[in-house]
C-alpha cells in the first residue's frame, strides 16, 4: 500500500535507466534507445487515449441526444471504435488525380506530428514529465499552431474549391484566436513568474490559480477554454469542416487512414488543451490544497496525482465536448468578430488586471 | 445547349463558382444550385432541379381518379396527407359530392397531424444545418408519437393514402382518440424544451436575425406561399382565407410576421405548431359519428370541365388542376407545388450573404425537393 501510495514514474524510468545501461555500453546508442522507447511509448498512449475519447465523445453525444450511443462490439461498446479503426486502416486511402500528391499526404502526417509534440512539457503526474522545458508555455503556444499548416496544406492540395474554403477559414480563425489563447496563458504567467510548467504547477502548491486568483483568472479561464475550443477547430467553431456548408472542408478529399490521423489529431489536441488548461489553472497533478489547513492537505496527498491531473483534464474535456453537442455553429464573419470585438479586448484588460494584482500581492 | 452550360461558368475577376449539390448534406435531397462566390460572400445562385422528376402529373393521365391520389404522397412526402386530402377535394368538387362530417374531422385532424410532425422535422433539421445535432433527436423524439398514430390508423407512417374521394379510406383506430390527446400533451410540454435550446441561443439569434430578407412585394410577386411568405407579413393562409374540411368549424390565428429574416420564417413555423395543438384540440372530442365516406360509384367520372382546389400544406399552397374531358382518368392534370415557387425567391434571398446564410436560408424555407421536382 505505502509503495503504491509513494508511487512515482522517476523510480521506474530511473530503474529502466540502470538495466538499459548494462545492456547497452555506447552512451550515444544508450540515448537513441531511451528516445525511441520514450517516443513508441507515448504515441501507444495517445492513440489508447484517443480511443477512449473517441469513444467517450460518443457516449456523450448519445447521452445529450436520448441516445445509447455504441452498445453492440465489446462491453458497453467499447470495443466500436477499435472495429471502426480497422475499418479505416483497411480502406483505401485515395489520392485523387488532381491533386498535389506530395503535400497531400504530408499534410495528415504534419496535423498528428505538431499535435504530439506539444505533449512533451505536459506533467502527467508527480515526476513524470517528459521535458521540462523552462519556456514550456511559450512552446506549447508555439507548437500548438503547427496544425493550421497542415489543415492549410491539405485545403490547397486537395485542389478542391470546398478543402480550400474550409482551409482558409481555419488560417483565418487559427491566426486570431491564438491570439486571446496567449493572452489567458500570460495572465498565469505572470502570477506564477515562470514560463516552465513544471514550476507553474508547483507554484500551486497552496490553492489553484483559478482559486487563489479571484476574477480575473476564472474571466482567463473562461477565455481560454472559448478560444481553445476555437483553436483545436471544435464545434460550436468547427468552421473549417462545416459539414453543413463545406461537406467536410480541409479533409472533404481525404479517405481511410489520412483521414483517420486528422481525427487522431484532432482529439489529441483535444486532451492537449484540457491538459494545459489543468495544469495553469486548476493546478495540474497538484491535490486540492488549502493554504494553511495541513491535516485536509494530508488527506488530499493521498490520491494518486495522475488521478487528480487526468480527473481535472476529462472535466474539462466534458466541458468542450458539451460544447459540440449544444450549440449551433457561428458564421464565419461572426467567428472573427467575436474574437477581435469581444475575446481581444476583455482578455487584454484582463492582462492588465492580474499584472496589477501580481504586483499589489492581491492573491491568496 | 453545351455552350450555354458553360457559358454559365464564366466569372468576373475574383468570383469562383461552386456546386452545392446534388449531393450535398444540406440540401435536403437532390437539389443543386450553382453558386458564384466571392470568398464567402454569395453573388449570385441559381438552382438547377430535375433531378427527382418522375412525371407524376403525366402518369395521373392514364390512372383512374381514385389511384392517381398515392402518387401525390410521394411528391410532398412529409404532407402525404394534405396531398391526398387536395386531389380528394378536387374529384369530389367536380362530382359535387358532400363528404360526410366525420370524414371531414378526422381529415383535418390528420391534416393538422401531419403538419405538426413536418414542423417538428424541420425544427430539427434547422438546427442540424445551422450545426446543433442534439434538436434533430430531441424533435424525432415527438415527432416518432405522430407517426405511430399514423401508422395505427392508415397503416403506413409517411406515404399514408389515407384519403379517397368521398371521404377517409377506413374509420380512425379506436385508440385514436385516446393516443392523440397523449401526443398533444407531450408536445405541448415540449415546446418550452425547444426554445430553451434553439430559439434563446444567441449563437442561434445571431445566424438567423436579418438574414436572408424577404420583403412583403417580392414574396407576393415570386408566388411565395406558406409559412415563408406569412413572415413576411403576406396573410395566404388558405385555411383561413377559403376553408376547407373542418376549418371554418375551428378557432385558430393566421401567425403573421414581419421582418420576413429567417428568425422570423422560424418563429412562425414555431407558433404554428402552436395553433395545430389548438386546433386537434378543438376537434379531437367532437368527431361526429355517422359514415366515414360517402357513397360513390365503383368507377368514378367527372363532368367535362376544369377543377381547381387550394391546400395549405406546412409549406405553402399546393394547388391541383384537374382538366377533364369526362373519362375515367384525367385528361390533365397539373400541382401548384409551394416549394417551387418558395425555391424561386432562394436567389433573391441568398444574394450578398455568406455560405452559412445561404444555409440558413435553405433551411427556413424549408424545401422538400421531391415536391419541387414531382
Amino acid at each position: 500500500m505505502k509503495i503504491l501510495l509513494t508511487y512515482s514514474f522517476s523510480s521506474l524510468a530511473t530503474y529502466i535507466h540502470h538495466l538499459l545501461a548494462e545492456l547497452i555500453t555506447n552512451s550515444l546508442l544508450l540515448q537513441v534507445t531511451e528516445m525511441v522507447i520514450l517516443g513508441v511509448s507515448l504515441i501507444a498512449f495517445l492513440v489508447v487515449l484517443c480511443f477512449f475519447l473517441g469513444y467517450m465523445e460518443r457516449k456523450v453525444a448519445a447521452f445529450m441526444e436520448i441516445r445509447l450511443g455504441p452498445n453492440r462490439v465489446g462491453p458497453k461498446g467499447s470495443m466500436q471504435i477499435v472495429a471502426d479503426t480497422l475499418k479505416l486502416l483497411l480502406k483505401e486511402g485515395l489520392t485523387p488525380d488532381s491533386a498535389d500528391k506530395f503535400l497531400f499526404n504530408l499534410a495528415p502526417v504534419i496535423m498528428v506530428i505538431g499535435s504530439m509534440m506539444v505533449i512533451a512539457p505536459i506533467a502527467f503526474a508527480k515526476d513524470f514529465q517528459l521535458y521540462d522545458i523552462n519556456i514550456g508555455v511559450l512552446y506549447v503556444s508555439a507548437v500548438s499552431s503547427l496544425g493550421v499548416i497542415g489543415i492549410l496544406m491539405a485545403g490547397w492540395s486537395s485542389n478542391n474549391k470546398y478543402s480550400l474554403l474550409g482551409a482558409m477559414r481555419s488560417g483565418a480563425q487559427i491566426v486570431s484566436y491564438e491570439l486571446s489563447v496567449g493572452l489567458s496563458l500570460i495572465s498565469i504567467v505572470v502570477l506564477s513568474g515562470s514560463l516552465s510548467l513544471g514550476d507553474i504547477v508547483r507554484s500551486q502548491e497552496n490553492g489553484w490559480w483559478i482559486i487563489k486568483g479571484h476574477i480575473p483568472v476564472i474571466i482567463s479561464f473562461v477565455i481560454f477554454i472559448i478560444a481553445s475550443t476555437a483553436e483545436i477547430n471544435r464545434a460550436p467553431f468547427d468552421m473549417a469542416e462545416a459539414e453543413q456548408e463545406l461537406t467536410g472542408g480541409f479533409h472533404t478529399e481525404y479517405a481511410g487512414m489520412k483521414f483517420a490521423m486528422f481525427l487522431l489529431s484532432e482529439y489529441i489536441n483535444l486532451f492537449v488543451v484540457s491538459a494545459v488548461a489543468a495544469t495553469l489553472f486548476l493546478g495540474g497533478w497538484m491535490p486540492f490544497h488549502i493554504g494553511g489547513l495541513d491535516g485536509f492537505n494530508h488527506i488530499m496527498d493521498f490520491i494518486p496525482s495522475s488521478v487528480w491531473f487526468f480527473s481535472k483534464t476529462f472535466l474539462i474535456i466534458f466541458i468542450i465536448m458539451q460544447f459540440r453537442w449544444t450549440f449551433p455553429r457561428l458564421r464565419v464573419d461572426q467567428l472573427l468578430t467575436l474574437e477581435w470585438k469581444y475575446l481581444l479586448p476583455i482578455s487584454m484588460v484582463n492582462v492588465i488586471l492580474v499584472t496589477v494584482m501580481a504586483i499589489m500581492g492581491w492573491h491568496f | 445547349m453545351r455552350g450555354l452550360i458553360e457559358d454559365d461558368y464564366v466569372t468576373e475577376e475574383g468570383e469562383f463558382v461552386i456546386n452545392i449539390g446534388p449531393q450535398h448534406p444540406s440540401t435536403h435531397g437532390v437539389l443543386h444550385l450553382k453558386v458564384w462566390l466571392d470568398g464567402e460572400t454569395v453573388k449570385k445562385v441559381q438552382p438547377h432541379l430535375g433531378f427527382i422528376h418522375r412525371s407524376i402529373e403525366k402518369m395521373s393521365e392514364s390512372l383512374s381518379y381514385r389511384n392517381f391520389i398515392f402518387a401525390t404522397s410521394r411528391m410532398d412526402y412529409l404532407a402525404a396527407h394534405i396531398n391526398n386530402e387536395a386531389c380528394a377535394l378536387t374529384v369530389e368538387k367536380g362530382l359535387q359530392l358532400e363528404v360526410p362530417d366525420r370524414a371531414k374531422y378526422i381529415r383535418t385532424i390528420l391534416a393538422e397531424l401531419t403538419r405538426l410532425q413536418s414542423h417538428l422535422l424541420w425544427w430539427g433539421c434547422t438546427g442540424l444545418d445551422l450545426g446543433a445535432v442534439t434538436p434533430f433527436f430531441y424533435a424525432f423524439r415527438e415527432r416518432e408519437f405522430i407517426m405511430e398514430i399514423m401508422e395505427e390508423t392508415c397503416g403506413a407512417r409517411l406515404t399514408q393514402n389515407f384519403m379517397v374521394p368521398g371521404g377517409v379510406m377506413y374509420d380512425i383506430h379506436p385508440n385514436f382518440q385516446k393516443r392523440t390527446k397523449e401526443v398533444l400533451t407531450q408536445i405541448k410540454s415540449k415546446f418550452q424544451e425547444y426554445d430553451n435550446i434553439m430559439t434563446g441561443n444567441v449563437i442561434f439569434e445571431n445566424r438567423t436575425k436579418g438574414v436572408g430578407l424577404l420583403s412583403k412585394e417580392d414574396a407576393i410577386s415570386y408566388g411565395v406561399t406558406g409559412p415563408t411568405a406569412r413572415a413576411s407579413g403576406v396573410s395566404c393562409d388558405i385555411r383561413k382565407l377559403i376553408p376547407y374540411s373542418a376549418y371554418d368549424q375551428v378557432q385558430f390565428d393566421e401567425i403573421l410576421g414581419t421582418g420576413g429574416d429567417c428568425y422570423a420564417r422560424y418563429m412562425i413555423r414555431m407558433h404554428e405548431m402552436k395553433q395545430s395543438v389548438f386546433i386537434i384540440e378543438q376537434l379531437i372530442d367532437n368527431i361526429p359519428e355517422g359514415e366515414f365516406q360517402a357513397k360513390t360509384k365503383n368507377v368514378i367520372k367527372l363532368p367535362k370541365g376544369e377543377f381547381y382546389q387550394r391546400v395549405e400544406t406546412p409549406r405553402g399552397e399546393l394547388g391541383v388542376f384537374i382538366v377533364s374531358d369526362g373519362a375515367a382518368s384525367p385528361y390533365r392534370i397539373k400541382y401548384r407545388s409551394p416549394g417551387f415557387s418558395n425555391l424561386s425567391a432562394l436567389p433573391l434571398m441568398a444574394k450578398g450573404g455568406k455560405i452559412g446564410d445561404l444555409v440558413a436560408i435553405m433551411s427556413t424555407i424549408d424545401l422538400v425537393i421531391p415536391d419541387i421536382d414531382r
